[in-house]
């Protein structure tokens, strides 16, 4: 981990749907090479927040800097620049319906590199590998389960090994043996190949497993409550509802907390 | 008035119940009404509407309620229900409905951003077909082709049974009329230009805004649903020339030479009645029909087809482009692809015939 250099800034940034403020002045930094997750309640901003980073969403206010280019202000060429950085792996995989999994994971590489059809094929194989999907190639997307779908959408994610690395909910809808899986992935990746890992779940085994830091966003005040490691936040939090969180306990007024009474 | 109740008060025996004991506390109407629970043997929140229902049938007529004998288990289900608060009439802080002038004004905002969007979505198509004129390898090949398969080439046999049809149709209605004044030979002058002016494009185009359009609209909403245009996106792609650009020059290309046949097909059907029914030559009906005939009036069809192509394309795109939510989001918007495509062709079409009459 390299804390001099952060490789993602964000300062101030404020997110608006219409009148509605989502995140209000949030600001952190996420170091070069490590697993960093943000995570919060359900509605607190976190999908909003990615979506920001990854340049999905304008800022309404404040700065957003991806390896030393801010996003907001930069030109289409800048900003084609940072996006070749980045890979995400959507809460729904987004593979192409229409394409092969071969397909979905050459068409970056066809895009952006001038390797031949056959070095691509190649190459292709060889992710398709990593994530265990090896012999996969040529089916659709529909004809696999959930965790596969995910691992083919981590491998064309990946297809131009980018810096950054963002999950969005990667252990939605999987089963604890396919998620700890990918929480191996996630591991291995970041340590073989010094990739940079942003992750946004709520998954609590998940984030004890893999995360090095984290941020914690809250409904209420619409910014960061808790920022640092997840073990000292779920022993030592000085906030209440953030030991709730990690402890995995009821809110005060809801039914479980009032039969424990 | 102590009523003693036993037995399960669930979802299968709280209707029943209520029927028996409503009637009868409103007849009586009793100073005060105690239930006794002692008996109840399982109490549900079906049970619990109908102790609420009792309760405020007895509050009409500002009599007392009480509850005697509940088990743990039961007062810690009211607990959880707020029993003792609640009331089964709703509350009067109803959601104020907003006046006839401020739902028009909001209609009026919902439909100028939605223009806007339009206008600006029309913009992005033209830079990213200028972008592609100029970067030709930027054009996904294949996927134009597929399309021009899926617009053109299948919808053949319906555009040419549809205008067969129509070609029998208008000979059949006009040699009605046509006959009285043994005026029979103009029944090919009248198929052919009324076919290649104005029908066959039109029902071309409407056809394809069925078939192709609505297929625009629904692929593209899926896609947006499923993260899919994100993905793209964040891929580095430009939506707009990976998803559009395919779509816009496929029908660009085909529905001109659909157009084409449609009037062939009309033609034919023309000439079935003109040879079947009206004593005509097959040779003088194809005479008339070339004499009739300029090529201004087939180039002005084919025009007029190409412009309703890119309308269909654009309206599809767009559609699909603007679906939020989830499945209903994507019906929603590819039923409105296919009226507003359909829509625009027809005003489209009369802009076209003032446009004729003035200039032409």
């Amino acid at each position: 981990m390299d804390q001099e250099r952060p490789i993602i800034q964000v300062k101030d940034l404020v997110a608006k749907f219409g009148d509605m403020t989502i995140l209000d002045r949030v600001s952190f930094e996420v170091y070069r090479g490590e697993i960093f997750v943000v995570l919060g309640e359900s509605g607190c901003g976190k999908s909003t927040l990615m979506k920001h980073l990854v340049g999905l969403i304008r800022p309404y206010d404040g700065e957003i800097v991806i390896d030393g280019d801010e996003l907001s202000s930069a030109d289409s060429g800048t900003f084609q620049k940072v996006l070749r950085k980045i890979g995400v792996l959507y809460q729904s995989s987004a593979l192409f319906g229409s394409m092969t999994l071969a397909q979905n994971v050459a068409l970056p590489i066809q895009e952006y590199t001038r390797l031949r059809p056959d070095s691509i094929n190649t190459l292709v194989r060889m992710k398709l590998n990593l994530v265990n999907l090896g012999g996969y190639g040529e089916f659709l997307p529909s004809e696999l389960s959930g965790g596969m779908k995910k691992r083919a959408g981590l491998a064309r994610a990946m297809a131009l090994n980018p810096k950054i690395l963002f999950f969005d909910e990667p252990s939605a809808g999987l089963d604890p043996v396919t998620s700890a899986g990918l929480d191996h992935l996630i591991i291995h990746l970041n340590e073989t190949l010094g990739t940079t890992v942003v992750i946004v779940t709520h998954e609590l085994q998940s984030i004890f497993a893999v995360a090095h830091r984290v941020v914690m966003l809250d409904r209420r005040t619409r910014g960061i409550i808790a920022e640092g490691d997840p073990k000292f936040l779920r022993d030592h939090s000085q906030n209440p509802f953030v030991r709730r969180f990690f402890n995995r306990k009821a809110d005060e007024n809801t039914l479980g907390e009032e039969r424990s009474k | 008035m102590i009523l003693l109740l036993q037995g399960r008060m669930d979802s299968t025996t709280a209707a029943s119940i209520l029927r028996d004991l409503d009637p009868l506390v409103k007849k009586q109407a009793p100073p005060s009404l105690t239930l006794d629970l002692s008996k109840v043997t399982y109490l549900d929140d079906f049970g619990a509407l109908v102790l609420a229902q009792l309760r405020d049938r007895v509050s009409e007529t500002q009599g007392r309620f009480s509850i005697e004998n509940a088990s743990e288990n039961i007062h810690d289900l009211l607990a959880v229900l707020h029993f003792e608060t609640f009331r089964t009439k709703p509350s009067l802080h109803k959601k104020p409905t907003p006046g006839v002038f401020v739902r028009l004004g909001e209609a009026a905002l919902v439909h100028v951003s939605e223009l806007k969007y339009m206008v600006s979505f029309a913009g992005s198509v033209l830079l990213a077909l200028i972008y592609t004129g100029f970067h030709p390898r930027t054009l996904r090949a294949g996927d134009t082709l597929s399309y021009m398969e899926k617009t053109g080439v299948d919808a053949l046999p319906i555009v040419g049974l549809i205008s067969f049809l129509l070609g029998l149709i208008i000979a059949f209605m006009s040699s009605v009329q046509l006959q009285q004044f043994g005026a029979n030979i103009y029944v090919a002058s009248l198929v052919g230009l009324a076919m290649t002016r104005e029908l066959g494009p039109i029902m071309t185009a409407i056809i394809v805004a069925g078939r192709s359009g609505s297929a625009f609209a629904a692929e593209i909403g899926t896609m947006k649903v499923s993260e899919e245009v994100d993905a793209l996106f964040t891929m580095g792609f430009d939506p707009t020339r990976f998803l559009v650009i395919p779509k816009l020059l496929a029908t660009l290309v085909v529905v001109p030479l659909l157009t084409l046949f449609s009037d062939l097909f009309a033609m034919l059907g023309g000439l079935l009645v003109g040879v079947g029914m009206l004593d005509l030559t097959a040779s003088a009906y194809v005479t008339q029909t070339m004499t009739t005939l300029e090529p201004f009036d087939v180039f002005w069809g084919v025009l007029k087809s190409a412009v309703f192509a890119l309308l269909i394309a654009w309206i599809g795109c767009f559609r699909g482009f603007r679906v939020a939510g989830g499945a209903a989001g994507v019906g929603q918007g590819t039923t409105s692809a296919v009226v507003s495509s359909i829509f625009l062709i027809v005003l489209t079409d009369s802009v076209f015939s003032v446009i004729l009459r003035y200039w032409g």
